[in-house]
């Protein structure tokens, strides 16, 4: 359950830049291979925001498809998990996105 | 307890130091920051401007990393570490894989040889680190309250405390748990994962993400081999399939078969992770 304290810091981090103005909604990506479930991110997101500016904000989730980059040939390849394997054979692959765990933007009154 | 989080006195991480037996409590401002800001919505809209931006919102980009705060004090650890030469070693594993005996085991081997310290983290208690004291070790306890993992700042606090002597070993324990410690960086030279034969083979699969993160993997208890049916080399494939760098041991921390390659790689990798370059 380390959604509870992801959250904590997302709600924080917005909280800070929001200064004396209301959320109205907020908008997140998450990486298919962040380790980090968008489901569990919401259900935190009801409690963490309440009495703070986030309080009845809406949460948009932008969920990042997994992609990786085979260090043997160079083909990229999709990745729903954090390891794969090219097509070439080698397992030795980078993950070139779907780790990302970031506020996108605000959007205040 | 706070309704917000469900966080409350008892929940805030704590250190101790077994030495001193004084608890201090670590809870930080990152704890409480939504405290602060918690009724500053409640204003007033005076201008133009603002009336229009509440009926229609103002995006604000922010393109804010949510682990960028731990991430940089785990920089910052690194960074304390490097100019030491203290090979800190991130130790994670599922509760009952043997992280504790493998260290108890470990300082009492290489006592004479290694200059080690240790920092303990569990959610509660201090019996870790009363174990690793009764070796002659000098360790700090972390309890992370409620919390499934440490964090860097944590791990900065306790450093403080500890404060390991330069050309040494710090061990940190992390809380036992194959998911969270994966996800926060402490600034740690390796994250050493251990997994024991009484778990199953498929463990690397099914929790990619510490193994894919790990650069070691430690397979303990291998003296219970005989009574179990636990297959090493499809282990040790489904490892690999997760991350093919990635170092592998077999040992027992209890009957000490397999050791000495871990002790070989902790002599070759403390003079290693510094080039001397003092003058001679």
């Amino acid at each position: 359950m380390h959604e509870l304290g992801i959250t904590r810091n997302i709600v924080a981090i917005v909280t800070e830049h929001a200064g004396d103005r209301r959320v109205k909604r907020v908008a997140l990506e998450i990486g298919k291979l962040s380790a980090v479930m968008p489901d569990a991110v919401r259900f935190c997101f009801d409690v963490c925001s309440k009495d703070t500016p986030l309080e009845d904000a809406e949460l948009e989730i932008l969920e990042t498809p997994g992609r990786g980059c085979c260090l043997e040939c160079g083909a990229e390849i999709a990745l729903d998990q954090p390891f794969g394997r090219c097509e070439c054979g080698s397992a030795r692959i980078e993950c070139i996105s779907g780790k990302e765990l970031r506020i996108k933007e605000m959007e205040v009154y | 307890m706070c309704t917000s989080c469900g966080c409350s006195e008892g929940a805030l991480p704590t250190l101790t130091d077994p030495e001193t037996g004084e608890t201090v409590a670590m809870g930080t401002a990152r704890d409480h920051l939504h405290h602060d800001h918690a009724h500053a919505h409640a204003g007033h809209r005076g201008n133009a401007q603002q009336v229009h931006a509440a009926v229609h919102g103002t995006t604000v980009t922010l393109e804010a990393d949510v682990l960028a705060k731990n991430n940089r004090l785990a920089e910052r650890n690194r960074g304390w570490f490097e100019d030491r030469n203290i090979l800190a070693l991130n130790l994670v594993s599922s509760p009952g894989a043997g992280k504790t005996t493998l260290l108890e085991r470990t300082l009492t081997d290489l006592a004479s040889e290694l200059r080690m310290s240790v920092v303990e983290g569990d959610q509660a208690t201090a019996r870790d680190a009363e174990r690793i004291r009764a070796t002659g070790a000098r360790v700090v306890q972390i309890n992370t309250g409620t919390g499934c993992h440490l964090e860097a700042d944590m791990l900065a606090r306790a450093l403080r405390t500890l404060d390991p002597p330069m050309n040494s070993i710090l061990m940190i324990e992390n809380v036992g748990n194959l998911v969270c410690p994966a996800l926060f960086d402490l600034g740690e030279h390796t994250k050493v994962a251990i997994l024991s034969v009484t778990e199953g083979e498929d463990k690397p699969l099914k929790y990619p993400h510490m193994f894919h993160a790990a650069q070691v993997m430690i397979l303990n208890k291998i003296d219970l081999l005989p009574h179990l049916r636990f297959d090493v080399a499809q282990c040790i494939e489904n490892a690999r399939k997760v991350n093919p760098d990635l170092h592998i041991f077999c040992l027992s921390a209890i009957t000490g078969q397999g050791l000495t390659a871990w002790y070989d790689w902790l002599r070759k990798h403390v003079s290693g992770t510094k080039p001397d370059t003092t003058p001679p």
